[in-house]
């Protein structure tokens, strides 16, 4: 009997600790950090939002932002993002989970390959890993230097800029210095195809 | 992407220099928390607001209860709250959670694993993120530190049934360790690109003709303490592989020294706290030594690039992350597994076989280098108790640690402790993979797909959370035997710990001898490094052999 009485005690004291403890930890605390972010960092806490031209959001510079058919055929006239297992939809976000031996990815890496490389018109070989790879997130907005080298000829032709415009631009997105040895260097396609629209608008429709 | 072996070593190096300045001050700081005799004003409000007697010391008995029942209470909290989110506010239009998955997901916060059987995005709003999952983040890690530092308590103290009062531990862990640490870290997080709002924003790319919903939510306060706490639970289902969760390769390193900072400073307490600080330091460099054999084995394994797949694919890129790349993926693949953290930045499931079984193998080793925040520094310390009597027996003395006889009630409590976990791991993996109904859950073949099975079972019991994430545990079978892999993981040796806790402080202190095998040192350490390898060897071996090591040396 002691021991009950003892036990509901003790219930008791728990969930008083667990309220009180969750006004501090889970509403105090994200507050704060709330109130800070936005004071300090409001680009970062906001979702580093990218703005266009006329000052409106157009993409978040850490989401890859992909037109694709239903089939997951990437729209040709824009620099082409890593395959997703999620269709590159913000609202959801995984890897494909297949083993490194597994028969599906193999398949999968295959056919990707090949569609690689009939869209830039190179042989199949000349295809990076990143390129035929679903990303961890399923989000990544970033792929190779080697592969945003080889969409640079398919997307300047539709665009109707030139390759050194677009080759630029590519650099201007490539990630250096710390960031690139810790991680490898990385061209960012959401924030490239931004620059990449700003430059064919601003040469004016041909 | 190739294996940047320079990066590999930079990183490697930063961390352990990094942590080794660090865990002194912050070991001075821990002991300061834990033998502080005087509480501030807001703590003696919450005391009494919570209905806490602070003055009070608990017996071991007590104190388990507590553990017991504030951990209960918590379950069915966050349970009950997940069951009716439906009709709590701030959780958009998200119905009330499925039994079996709030069921799994409490305890696995509760537990501090942090297994998602869950996919964030369409089961969990912001309210059940923030105030029910977040703060069991911090509350779970407070647990085990609390129940290390009444372990400790046990060794350092003479001729008492008093081990400290567990209210006050937790709440004192909680505010004066965690909150300040995770608050620094989540602002760091921010500045760093991490989000920490509370909308979702549209976005629209008119030259291409795409609308996107950008999501929101408080991420940087929850990814802190889910990294700090060495919880692992992301807020989104991709966890720290998301751009929101790690948006840069620095950050992700910022990520793996926080995972690795408090279960590398709790040595250097637990030195203090006994008055022998060489004690501190052999067990820090024994889960130092452990670290780097194992995150060199990590790299190597990343680095071989195995795999069919892989090698179609023209080598790594199946679950990494274009920004991470190989090396520092491996660096947090190693430490979230040898922690029991369990946040992911690279999909497991995808990695090379043997560095898949790396990540088992870590886990298996039961979370000791450096372990979870306190259970990594128990599973030592009982490890180390196992050393001492492996000693005590060659040298024919009775064995001895720190001025305290381990007679046969502390040799059977810390025997059970080193087999429950293996027990449990292999007992419900054996039984799953005789269900074919439960193996249809992991859709992989061969020896991948009892992988994926043994990695569950084991990233339970052992607390840490990540997945070979092929395997779907949302159904009833799957939620409640991880459910009670987690429970039974958790609660058995915490049970085990409190109680040798108690059986130690009863004793008076025998001064050394001639006989005494000293426990600190390279000889002791050696030993304690052999005992741990070996123990898990036996343990684990024929269930390794069946998965990662048939799926790697047999292509």
């Amino acid at each position: 009997m002691n021991t009950l009485t003892g036990y509901l005690r003790q219930a008791g004291t728990a969930v008083r600790f667990l309220l009180f403890a969750t006004l501090v930890l889970g509403v105090a605390y994200p507050l704060a950090v709330f109130g800070i972010g936005q004071l300090i960092g409001p680009y970062q806490a906001n979702g580093s939002i990218i703005k266009d031209s006329a000052g409106a959001p157009a993409a978040s510079a850490l989401i890859a932002q992909v037109s694709a058919s239903d089939a997951g055929i990437q729209d040709p006239r824009w620099f082409h993002a890593r395959p997703s297992a999620v269709k590159w939809d913000p609202a959801s976000s995984s890897a494909s989970n297949l083993g490194p031996n597994d028969s599906t990815l193999l398949a999968a890496v295959t056919r990707n390959r090949s569609a690689v490389a009939a869209a830039e018109g190179i042989v199949a070989a000349q295809v990076p890993a990143d390129a035929v790879t679903a990303s961890g997130s399923g989000l990544d907005p970033e792929i190779s230097p080697a592969y945003a080298r080889l969409q640079v000829p398919r997307v300047a032709a539709a665009q109707h800029l030139s390759t050194d415009t677009v080759t630029s631009l590519v650099e201007r997105n490539t990630s250096n210095g710390i960031e690139a040895f810790l991680g490898q260097a990385s061209v960012n396609v959401t924030a490239l195809n931004l620059d990449v629209a700003a430059a064919a608008a601003a040469s004016g429709p041909k | 992407m190739s294996f940047n072996i320079a990066s590999f070593l930079i990183q490697v190096t930063a961390l352990v220099v990094v942590l080794a300045a660090l865990h002194r001050p912050l070991g001075v700081y821990l002991v300061h928390v834990f033998e502080g005799k005087t509480s501030t004003r807001p703590e003696r409000l919450f005391y009494r607001l919570s209905g806490v007697d602070a003055g009070t010391e608990q017996t071991w008995p007590v104190y388990l209860r507590s553990v017991l029942v504030f951990s209960a209470v918590s379950i069915l909290l966050v349970f009950t709250l997940q069951r009716l989110q439906g009709v709590l506010p701030g959780n958009g239009s998200l119905p009330g959670v499925d039994p079996w998955v709030a069921m799994n997901t409490a305890i696995s916060f509760a537990t501090n694993t942090n297994w998602q059987a869950y996919v964030p995005e369409t089961t969990v709003g912001i309210f059940v993120q923030m105030t029910l999952l977040a703060v069991q983040n911090f509350l779970s890690a407070a647990v085990g530190i609390v129940v290390v530092v009444a372990l400790i308590r046990g060794i350092a103290r003479t001729g008492t049934q008093r081990l400290g009062n567990f209210w006050v531990d937790l709440a004192r862990t909680s505010f004066r360790l965690l909150l300040p640490l995770a608050f620094v870290a989540a602002v760091v997080m921010v500045l760093g690109g991490v989000i920490q709002n509370f909308w979702p924003t549209d976005v629209t790319n008119h030259a291409a003709g795409i609308h996107q919903v950008i999501p929101g939510g408080p991420v940087a306060s929850q990814e802190a303490i889910k990294i700090l706490g060495t919880n692992g639970g992301g807020y989104f289902n991709a966890n720290s592989a998301h751009p929101f969760e790690n948006p840069t390769a620095f950050i992700s390193l910022f990520e793996v020294f926080l995972i690795l900072l408090i279960p590398s400073a709790l040595p250097y307490a637990f030195g203090r706290m006994v008055g022998d600080q060489k004690q501190g330091y052999t067990v820090v460099a024994v889960m130092a030594v452990l670290w780097l054999a194992s995150t060199a084995l990590m790299g190597w394994g990343v680095a071989s690039a195995q795999g069919t797949a892989t090698a179609a694919a023209g080598g790594l890129g199946e679950g990494f992350e274009q920004r991470f790349g190989a090396a520092a993926s491996a660096v947090f693949a190693a430490s979230t597994t040898l922690t029991s953290t369990g946040a992911i930045n690279v999909a497991h499931d995808s990695l090379p076989p043997l560095a898949g079984g790396v990540a088992m193998a870590n886990m298996m080793l039961g979370e000791v280098a450096p372990g979870g925040t306190g259970s990594g520094l128990y599973g030592l310390l009982i490890l180390s108790i196992i050393s001492v009597f492996i000693a005590g027996l060659m040298v024919g003395r009775t064995p001895e640690y720190l001025g305290k006889k381990i007679g046969p009630t502390e040799m059977k409590l810390a025997a059970m402790y080193i087999l429950v976990t293996p027990t449990v791991v292999l007992a419900l993996s054996g039984i799953t993979v005789l269900l074919p109904d439960a193996m249809a859950n992991a859709p992989a073949t061969g020896p991948h797909q009892f992988s994926e099975v043994l990695y569950a079972f084991t990233s339970g019991a052992n607390n840490n959370g990540s997945a070979f994430g092929g395997i779907t545990t949302s159904g009833p079978y799957l939620s409640a035997m991880l459910g009670l892999d987690m429970l039974l993981g958790r609660y058995l040796p915490i049970v085990l710990v409190l109680a040798l806790a108690g059986s130690l402080a009863r004793q008076g202190k025998i001064p050394a001898s001639a006989g005494t095998v000293p426990t600190h040192g390279p000889l002791f350490g050696s030993l304690l490094l052999g005992v741990t390898a070996i123990l898990t060897a036996l343990s684990y071996f024929p269930a390794l052999a069946l998965g990662p090591l048939a799926e790697g040396l047999l292509k």
